[in-house]
């Protein structure tokens, strides 16, 4: 018996190192969603730049445009961020932000700091609008069609790899 | 040539880590003393050949050898010498390469100040480090060559990261491995005692002073990586609970709790397998600390290598070393013993509590800095912990340790009567209270976590002033000085380090509570009214960098009408990477620091930058403290192991068999 209890930390390890074990086969950024393919889900949330006006997915009916989920206090955000700032500079295709679970005040100064690449930004400052589009964490960026299905979905911060492999000729695919 | 011969040294550097993990260890088991003989100079001889292949690697990064594959990848022929040099271990090869060089470096200080261990402990702690210093070998030869030639070789380098361009990121890392790898002094003398079966208040003597130095590099390590992120991410944060940053705060929270368990072991033979396990754990930690940023399980800022294979080597490596260690705790601290009792309330007793708080705030933070992995191992779906769920769980569990940390140098060890502990400490709980109701209101705004925070350090502060005036009234020495003198150096590093717990607290609580955030559009010539301070932009002028084009802006701040400081915040790009960076300018204050970064240009033409730029302005009150006193606890830290003690320690056999007791162990 007195073993079995000087044994503990060991079992816990063991434990701990399954779990590292199976981490390590797993991508942390890349997670099958179940919304790819439906419609997105619908929104009317007051804008972050003009509170007083709202901004809902019906208003983007008719073209393509990519939904980036942020917020200030991500720290992975930073890390796109540049990537974002030249994709809006390419003007290739309208980026919305959805700062999500944020202050908006905060959040604005962190656009103010590091650049504002969106077309607009929309407040989710409870995380509603987040729960709806299955965000796990931030940053997330999702694709959204002509008819507002969504049709990619990018956890994590995005990379030079997905936006040149699957995110860019994905818009261009969808434009036409 | 020269990334030859690093290389072929670091083979030889192998070969001899072999020798040393193996023949003393050997030697030890079956008393061969010419077997344990070899643990000296097989040690030296390691950490020699190690230092001189991180040297061609250094001369390979300052003389601009772009043939080697991780000089192309990480230096650039316009980036300054002493960056070129900080390069060395800015690649995850370089960094494996200075955690080995640290390695051997405390090797090579065990094999100096180890004259009076029995030989067969000296043994088997060189041998254990040796065995370790064998992984990281392996590793860096199989999975992470830093000498890997580039054929052809490259006209010129991808450069170093910008984000580590910077003087403190210079410092950081070596300060940090210092730390990391300095618990491997207390691990392997960990496990030495535990195959040698001898666990004593001598071994705890032993221990602790490598102990307490690794601890005191780790926090300056960790103080200026927190500095650094707040001067460089240009948005005034000084800690974001990002998983790197815990893989190093996890080792710290569990030394600083074995720093404590030690002190209880050598003074009063208690704690012993609690000890063993806390030193087995605060390496263990540096080694998971190493896969989770190394292996890339994990989403962070500091995102380095996610090579699989090298996931799979560390996790390997993981596994023999810490469950081996762990196997041995479970086989052989069964017979370890309990050793002396203690009341309820004693200074065991606080110093116990006070190891439980620690150690849950480690579990704390492991779980949350995994939590993301656990579920999605199980499938349950993706998820990141973010600051609010640390928040919530460690202040909690850190106010009644900062608490403890008042009562335990004051209560007497075995038996602490309440009344008496009441008697001592009052006036230092009505200092505290008096302080945290009155305080917030000079400061302008009362709330009760500001109290909470002033009334922790204010007792810190008061019960550190009576235990001192307790030993110098207690003192039967004449004079003040006298009295002064006669406490041992370990007693005033102790002091040393609490106080500086309490302007640590001071300075977060009071930059959480008062600091002031403005962002604000500014045309050239306007001025902004923050806080009592007016700040005044003087416009952007652009020019070159050594190796970057900046752009800088001139800010003015003012107070009643008088210039206080002409601040100057950059936005660079980077030729060779084309990356952004943002410089903020400080002005830092004993009170508190003025901050001003540039955002973008925001005038009515977008491209121009000579009109209007939005600009965010900070003023952060107390925020140096917070690193001021962590200086202080690494201070004390440095402090307590000048002791006269561990001194006499190292001398005893050099000098007579009847050296001098060491101070009188009460209180200590």
């Amino acid at each position: 018996m007195k073993a079995v209890r000087w044994s503990i930390p060991l079992a816990i390890f063991l434990i701990l190192l399954a779990f590292l074990w199976v981490g390590l086969g797993r991508d942390p950024r890349e997670v099958p969603s179940p919304l790819i393919g439906k419609p997105a889900p619908a929104f009317s949330l007051s804008q972050l730049h003009e509170p007083s006006q709202a901004l809902s997915n019906s208003d983007l009916r008719g073209k393509v445009w990519l939904l980036n989920v942020w917020a200030s206090w991500c720290v992975s955000c930073r890390e796109e961020h540049p990537l974002l700032m030249q994709l809006a500079a390419g003007k290739t295709v309208p980026i919305y932000g959805l700062d999500y679970k944020d202050d908006p005040g905060s959040g604005k100064a962190w656009l103010a700091q590091n650049g504002d690449p969106y077309t607009a930004s929309i407040v989710d400052r409870d995380g509603r609008v987040g729960i709806d589009y299955g965000v796990y964490g931030v940053p997330e960026t999702f694709v959204v069609d002509k008819e507002g299905v969504i049709r990619y979905k990018q956890i994590g911060p995005l990379s030079v790899e997905a936006l040149q492999r699957k995110i860019l000729p994905l818009v261009r695919e969808l434009q036409k | 040539m020269i990334p030859e011969l690093g290389h072929f040294a670091l083979i030889l550097a192998l070969l001899v880590a072999l020798v040393q993990g193996i023949v003393p260890l050997a030697g030890a088991a079956i008393d061969a003393p010419r077997w344990m003989a070899l643990a000296r100079p097989a040690a030296r001889a390691q950490a020699l050949l190690v230092a001189l292949a991180f040297g061609c690697l250094a001369w390979s990064f300052a003389s601009n050898d772009f043939s080697v594959l991780n000089v192309a990848s990480n230096s650039n022929s316009e980036l300054p010498l002493h960056y070129r040099l900080a390069a060395t271990w800015g690649s995850h090869e370089g960094s494996l390469l200075l955690w080995t060089l640290m390695l051997g470096g405390w090797s090579f200080a065990v094999s100096l100040f180890s004259r009076n261990l029995p030989p067969a402990l000296l043994a088997r702690v060189i041998s254990v480090m040796g065995l370790v210093s064998v992984g990281f070998l392996l590793f860096l030869l199989f999975t992470s060559n830093p000498f890997e030639r580039l054929v052809p070789p490259a006209a010129e380098g991808r450069d170093l990261n910008p984000l580590l361009q910077d003087p403190g990121m210079v410092f950081h890392p070596p300060l940090l491995y210092m730390g990391y790898v300095g618990f491997s002094v207390a691990f392997s003398f960990a496990i030495a005692a535990l195959l040698g079966g001898r666990l004593d208040a001598t071994w705890a003597r032993w221990s602790r002073p490598w102990t307490t130095v690794a601890w005191s590099f780790l926090t300056i390590g960790i103080a200026l990586g927190s500095g650094w992120a707040y001067y460089t991410l240009g948005w005034g944060g000084w800690w974001f609970w990002d998983p790197v940053e815990n893989a190093s705060f996890m080792p710290w929270l569990t030394g600083t709790a074995l720093i404590h368990s030690l002190a209880v072991t050598e003074k009063r033979g208690t704690f012993k397998s609690w000890t063993v396990l806390l030193a087995i754990v605060a390496f263990s930690l540096s080694l998971v600390g190493t896969f989770l940023v190394r292996s890339g399980v994990l989403t962070s800022v500091h995102a380095f290598a996610t090579d699989p294979a090298r996931g799979v080597f560390i996790l390997v490596f993981l596994a023999i070393v810490v469950g081996g260690s762990l196997a041995l705790f479970a086989w052989r601290a069964v017979n370890v013993g309990l050793g002396g009792t203690f009341d309820l309330v004693s200074r065991e007793s606080t110093l116990l509590a006070n190891n439980i708080l620690l150690v849950v705030a480690m579990a704390s933070v492991l779980l949350g800095t995994l939590y993301p992995l656990f579920l999605d191992a199980l499938e349950l779906g993706k998820i990141s912990v973010g600051p609010p769920y640390f928040d919530a769980v460690f202040y909690p569990l850190m106010a009644p340790a900062a608490f403890l940390m008042g009562v335990g140098p004051i209560a007497r060890w075995n038996r602490a009567p309440l009344p008496e502990l009441w008697t001592r400490l009052k006036w230092a709980l009505a200092v505290g209270a008096i302080t945290a109701l009155v305080l917030p209101f000079v400061l302008g705004r009362w709330s009760p976590l500001i109290a909470l925070g002033i009334f922790l350090s204010a007792w810190i502060f008061a019960a550190t002033a009576v235990s001192l005036i307790a030993r110098v009234k207690g003192s039967h020495h004449g004079s003040l000085f006298a009295a002064l003198a006669a406490n041992s150096s370990s007693y005033y590093g102790m002091l040393l380090a609490h106080l500086g717990l309490g302007v640590f607290i001071i300075g977060v609580t009071l930059v959480k509570g008062y600091e002031i955030e403005r962002d604000v559009r500014l045309d050239v010539g306007e001025s902004v009214a923050v806080g009592g301070y007016e700040f005044k932009f003087l416009g952007v002028k652009t020019g070159p960098g050594p190796n970057y084009r900046a752009v800088t802006g001139t800010v003015e701040v003012r107070k009643d009408g008088r210039l206080v400081e002409t601040l100057r915040p950059e936005k660079r790009i980077y030729n060779a990477s084309g990356q952004p960076m943002t410089i903020a300018a400080i002005d830092v204050g004993f009170l508190g620091d003025r901050y001003v970064s540039l955002g973008e240009p925001v005038g009515e033409n977008e491209d121009s930058i000579a009109g209007a730029w939005g600009v965010r302005i900070y003023l952060k009150p107390f925020i140096d403290w917070i690193w001021a006193g962590c200086l202080l606890m690494a201070l004390g830290g440095f402090l307590a192991v000048s002791d006269r003690r561990y001194r006499l320690a190292v001398t005893r056999k050099a000098t007579a068999p009847s050296a001098p007791a060491s101070a009188p162990a009460a209180a200590d």
